[in-house]
């Protein structure tokens, strides 16, 4: 399933992310799962929140960069090998996964990873 | 007196004379020439006539070189208020020539020449290259860009004049231009002496030995550079390395240059007349003392203008040269009245860093440079901020950005910067001409 994730460019200093937060907070964004890729000097935040359009509307207005990112959110069975078959559509399908992270609040009883591709559309159909 | 500015058949070349005029004969051109060009101004471009009437200044107060500085000064804003024709004083009709050069606040200069004015120009670029000691027959590879600036055209037009091969490679792909410098067998080069030494570095990868070349002439300007690089570049190739002075707003490259003495840029006054006045005051200076180079076309018609403040600091040389020439030399310039930076021995602009900015695509306008100093040694961070355009949300793409930034740095200042891109409206906003350069180092 195609879900928005929330994109957001960071400092890589104290209160940087702290600040990202209050906005949503203030904003009334709830924040489903949130991640971070560092380097040295900055980060990108990504989270799944509630209200996504929003939630970057809020961000821009208190000053940040913030993007809207189309990902997949693919259940996976908590079984051994699970993830592996889905790499092996990926891989077999000649696919990069760009990153992925787990959701930690399921849609259902499920584990749920969310995955990013350069062509998400091409990426969903793997999985039709 | 050597005889290196003599055409290939050992004569002296006429064109050269002018640089050797007695002082006496030299300022009758000059007196004569300011008096047509202030007539020609007043006449013609309303911003110099009601500069004149402000100052109570009419043409017929003029009445030799030494009124000159009765007369008002030009700012580089000046050029940009009226773009793009404002400064005109000719028919557009007469006008054969544009060139433009960027500004740091987004709007173009432009500058006219008509076919008496690119003779003078082209002739000023001649007198150059005779002094250098190029000839007709050698291969000149003009590095410096083609289009609107005016390097690329200027230093073609007096090579092609005087008779040189001229081989229009233009700025840029350095890997090809080594190439053609070694397979064409190009006997001199122009282009900035940054970039140059950006070549050097670069034909060791390439496996180009600059030392078997036939390269004997270096022609940098467009920049200013140190005794320092001029060491480098002599130390790693055959080539004498010579400083050509000019600005667009005046002509372009060949207001002045060294001679074979390398103590000072000649100035060929009988074109260009220059002053030195005080950058605070505008107040003249004598001879010999610094203070802010302002320059007079003397010969020009399409855009006349009346003493332009360069903004580069200097002072004026009236000894005799021992070269023989009677025009003036300036010494080479050292700084400027505005925010140039030195580091590890490189003169560089904030500007040089803007143009660089604007040459990746995805770049942001707002940037600032910090210099500081870790154990003897200085760095240079340029941060430049993000924005919804260049945000990428991959590491890997923001990373190529940053690489992408520094390359075009290095390409244009020779000189590896620290690159961080940082997040909008971090960079502190001032009103005016922003502050760009963050001096932290403690000498």
């Amino acid at each position: 399933m195609k879900i928005k994730q929330v994109s957001i460019f960071l400092e890589n200093t104290p209160g940087h992310l702290e600040k990202a937060c209050k906005a949503l907070a203030d904003g009334g964004i709830n924040i489903q799962t949130i991640t971070i890729a560092e380097t040295k000097d900055y980060g990108i935040v990504r989270t799944v929140v509630d209200k996504p359009e929003e939630a970057v509307e809020i961000l821009k207005n208190a000053g940040m960069v913030a993007k809207i990112v189309d990902v997949l959110a693919i259940e996976v069975d908590d079984t051994p090998g699970a993830l592996l078959a889905i790499l092996n559509k990926t891989a077999e399908a000649g696919v990069n996964i760009e990153y992925m992270y787990a959701l930690t609040h399921p849609f259902k009883d499920k584990p749920v990873m969310v995955m990013a591709f350069k062509d998400v559309d091409a990426a969903e159909k793997i999985f039709k | 007196m050597t005889h290196n500015w003599n055409d290939k058949n050992g004569a002296f070349h006429p064109i050269s004379a002018m640089d050797f005029l007695p002082r006496e004969e030299l300022r009758r051109i000059q007196s004569q020439r300011l008096k047509e060009l202030v007539k020609l101004a007043y006449e013609n471009v309303p911003l110099h006539r009601s500069r004149m009437n402000e100052l109570g200044v009419t043409p017929s107060d003029i009445r030799g070189i030494d009124d000159i500085s009765k007369l008002p000064f030009t700012q580089k804003s000046d050029l940009r208020d009226t773009y793009p024709y404002g400064l005109f004083a000719v028919d557009m009709g007469e006008v054969i020539r544009l060139h433009a050069s960027s500004g740091t606040t987004g709007k173009p200069i432009v500058v006219g020449y008509t076919e008496d004015d690119m003779e003078v120009w082209e002739t000023s670029v001649m007198r150059c290259l005779l002094m250098f000691g190029v000839q007709r027959g050698d291969l000149l590879q003009n590095c410096f860009g083609y289009g609107l600036f005016t390097g690329g055209m200027g230093l073609h037009g007096g090579a092609q004049r005087l008779g040189c091969t001229v081989i229009p490679a233009s700025g840029g792909n350095t890997e090809r231009q080594l190439m053609i410098m070694r397979d064409f067998g190009s006997t001199a080069v122009s282009c900035t002496p940054s970039y140059f030494i950006h070549m050097i570095e670069e034909a060791k990868k390439y496996d180009v030995d600059m030392k078997s070349l036939p390269l004997k002439f270096g022609i940098f300007g467009a920049e200013p550079w140190s005794e320092h690089m001029r060491e480098y570049i002599e130390a790693n190739t055959n080539v004498r390395a010579f400083d050509i002075y000019g600005l667009s707003e005046i002509a372009g490259p060949g207001v002045g240059g060294e001679c074979l003495e390398h103590n000072g840029i000649h100035i060929f006054e009988d074109n260009f007349y220059p002053e030195i006045v005080d950058p605070e005051t505008g107040e003249p200076l004598p001879d010999g003392e610094e203070g802010e180079l302002v320059i007079t076309t003397l010969a020009k018609r399409a855009m006349p203008i009346l003493r332009y403040r360069t903004h580069d600091i200097t002072s004026i040389m009236s000894e005799k040269c021992a070269c023989g020439r009677t025009v003036r030399r300036i010494r080479r310039i050292g700084r400027r009245s505005d925010d140039m930076f030195i580091i590890r021995g490189v003169n560089v602009f904030p500007s040089q860093i803007e143009v660089a900015l604007m040459r990746v695509e995805e770049c942001t306008p707002h940037y600032h440079i910090i210099l500081e100093r870790e154990k003897d040694l200085d760095t240079v961070t340029v941060e430049v901020e993000v924005n919804d355009d260049c945000y990428i949300d991959s590491i890997a793409q923001m990373d190529a950005l940053r690489k992408k930034i520094q390359t075009s740095i290095s390409n244009i200042t020779g000189i590896r910067m620290t690159v961080k891109i940082v997040e909008p409206n971090s960079i502190p906003r001032s009103e005016g001409k922003a502050k760009r350069v963050i001096d932290k180092r403690k000498i």
